[in-house]
């Protein structure tokens, strides 16, 4: 059902992102970190990602570089024509606000600040008008299925709808991908199984989506598998036959959805 | 980001910790307060030192016996013996800008009315010396010319004096005995109230020089000549007529000093503002401490801020924010706590001011000057106590930050 995956060879227009021979050396007091070795890669658009690999394989590494959070030390990622690698801090911050929608563990929505303006927030951050910026953000609640819920505060949401809005947030701006890091790491199974059934939906609407676990559980409902190991593309393939949300979500037992409905 | 999200983005950041804003808010707010009412208290000062000079009439000059300098030694004004009345009847002769001029006397005692007695201070005047001081009489009359010439035993009281001598009855054709002395009252002054020095300017009793001269202090010169010049414009010439006057009369060498001392309202004027000045200064430099202690309230709330909101910097961070965009954000939070402290501090300053004003019965007086000087000074500490912890917020690495628990 596993079939390993074949790169294209360089010089289509069609990848996303093309990363080619990346290192990443930290200079951790006397010694040096070498969290990357040597990794090329290339995402085309459209496809669904899982990353995975053992704490300090370097994914997490990867996926900074991956967000244009941090820099690469050596080689070149190019992501829709343009060389991150080159580029300034407030450029960056440009791409990360344009191109990039973050989804973290720890959903790192603001606190005391409602799931409305948790998702405009992105908005503030480049040219949409006010009434642009509201639309926008209202769509994006309601794409992730939180319409009713828009001005509740983080505290008053469980974790699946806190994660459905960091979601909504990630959406917000039309990025050209989707970064999750550990995305279900804090959620109960059956809730991880939901928010992977609004990432399969979203890629089946044409968003590219990148997710980084540990849980072969969940990297199942990826299309691709990209395992990293002391820095380096352990192995690279496709997920012929990767697992439905929606049907796996029937097949589990009801426990934490009251959970979820009292929040 | 445009200014007005980030404006908007500040307020959501300060409205989510209401009573850390408040609190912080507080310190600019006492500091704008207390500069406001201080520099009130210090211009309503004065105010009424310039309204009490004022009304002494602005065209009046002041002649004392006495150089401001002897061969290098000064000596207190007053204590020459050159001012006469000859001097003063010359003045009154050969001066054309001289208008009125009333020669003047001092002596104090104890008087006594009846079963009643008061200890005051008597000035012995001119005729003309009401017209001068533009003081009206109540009731009764002032003493003639006639009553000068002949140093009659005659006196008029002020209101302060009257009151407590005459509580029941009227003073008018009654006889008070000052040091032994029997006067007749003739009049009584219309009440003048304190002057800028808080000294009850009703305390007093007005008899003719002569006879203060030659019944009670027996001191044969003149202690002052009061003098109104023909109008504001003549002081000058006035002035100097005078001068001219009295040292040739005087008999002093041309490069020798003046024997006696000519003071008009604008140095008495100067001399007084710069005391209030001095006062003013000092009470305002005393409430800009509290606002600065209220600035570094605001930078230490920041760098706690900054520390706290860590996390939040670098989600900004990661969903786009550039470090100017923290920068402003952080920069227009700590702008906006001292503005709005600033304002609230404006109306707090006024509100006290008149609070002050009744209670301890002070002038006061909110000038559109001390507004603007401390609403700039509340703009210029947001923005100087506010820009380190805002550097501070946009130099964080994205990743530290979101990673920092």
């Amino acid at each position: 059902m596993i079939a390993e995956h074949q790169s294209e060879p360089a010089g289509d227009g069609g990848s996303l992102i093309q990363i080619e021979h990346l290192v990443k050396t930290y200079q951790l007091g006397e010694f040096e970190v070498h969290a990357l070795r040597g990794v090329s890669v290339r995402v085309s658009k459209g496809e669904f990602v899982a990353i995975m690999g053992a704490s300090g394989s370097g994914k997490s590494t990867f996926m900074n570089i991956l967000g244009c959070l941090d820099k690469p030390t050596k080689g070149s990622y190019v992501l829709e024509g343009i060389d991150v690698g080159k580029l300034s801090r407030d450029e960056l911050a440009a791409i990360r606000n344009k191109k990039i929608g973050f989804v973290f563990q720890g959903f790192n929505l603001l606190s005391r600040t409602t799931a409305f303006e948790n998702v405009e927030l992105p908005l503030f951050y480049g040219p949409a008008s006010n009434k642009e910026r509201k639309a926008k953000a209202i769509e994006a609640i309601e794409r992730v299925g939180l319409g009713e819920r828009i001005h509740h505060y983080p505290n008053q949401l469980s974790g699946g709808q806190q994660q459905r809005v960091a979601i909504a947030r990630a959406l917000v701006n039309d990025p050209s991908i989707i970064l999750a890091d550990e995305p279900t790491g804090n959620l109960d199974s059956r809730t991880s199984v939901e928010v992977m059934g609004i990432f399969q939906e979203l890629n089946n609407n044409g968003i590219t989506v990148i997710l980084v676990t540990h849980e072969p559980d969940i990297a199942d409902f990826a299309k691709r598998h990209i395992v990293f190991r002391d820095g380096k593309i352990r192995t690279d393939r496709t997920n012929t036959s990767p697992k439905v949300a929606s049907e796996a979500i029937k097949e589990m037992p009801l426990i934490g959805a009251d959970e979820e409905e009292a929040a | 980001m445009k200014i007005f999200n980030i404006l908007l983005s500040a307020f959501r950041a300060l409205q989510r910790n209401k009573m850390r804003s408040f609190l912080t808010m507080l310190g600019i707010i006492i500091g704008v307060g207390a500069v406001i009412a201080m520099l009130a208290i210090g211009q309503g000062a004065e105010y009424s030192v310039k309204e009490q000079i004022a009304a002494l009439g602005t065209n009046v000059l002041m002649v004392f016996p006495g150089a401001q300098q002897q061969a290098g030694v000064r000596t207190a004004a007053g204590s020459a013996t050159t001012l006469t009345e000859d001097d003063a009847l010359a003045i009154a002769r050969e001066c054309p800008a001289v208008q009125y001029i009333s020669p003047g006397a001092f002596a104090g005692g104890q008087v006594i009315a009846g079963n009643l007695n008061w200890s005051t201070a008597i000035q012995g005047v001119g005729s003309d010396y009401l017209e001068i001081r533009q003081w009206p009489i109540e009731y009764g009359d002032f003493f003639t010319d006639q009553d000068v010439k002949a140093a009659a035993k005659v006196c008029i009281l002020g209101k302060t004096v009257a009151d407590n001598l005459f509580p029941e009855s009227s003073p008018v054709e009654q006889t008070i005995r000052i040091r032994n002395v029997p006067f007749k009252v003739v009049g009584v002054l219309t009440r003048k109230g304190q002057n800028a020095m808080g000294q009850d300017q009703d305390d007093i009793i007005i008899a003719p020089y002569t006879t203060v001269i030659r019944r009670l202090s027996h001191w044969p010169n003149l202690r002052f000549v009061l003098i109104s010049a023909t109008s504001l414009r003549d002081m000058p010439v006035a002035q100097k007529q005078i001068t001219d006057l009295l040292r040739m009369r005087h008999k002093i060498q041309a490069f020798d000093a003046d024997d006696f001392t000519i003071r008009n309202q604008t140095d008495l004027a100067a001399t007084a503002t710069a005391t209030t000045d001095i006062l003013t200064i000092l009470l305002a430099s005393i409430a800009s401490v509290s606002l600065l202690v209220g600035g570094i309230g605001i930078m230490n709330i920041m760098l706690v801020s900054v520390t706290e909101r860590t996390r939040e910097i670098g989600i900004r961070m990661s969903i786009g924010a550039r470090s100017r965009d923290i920068l402003t954000q952080f920069l227009i939070e700590a702008l906006v706590l001292s503005l709005l402290g600033g304002i609230v501090g404006i109306i707090l300053g006024i509100a006290g001011s008149s609070i002050i004003s009744s209670i301890a019965k002070w002038p006061t007086i909110v000038t559109a000057f001390s507004i603007i000087l401390s609403f700039g000074f509340s703009i210029a500490i947001g923005i100087f106590f506010g820009f380190y912890p805002a550097r501070k917020a946009a130099m964080l690495n994205p990743i530290d930050a979101l990673r920092y628990e």
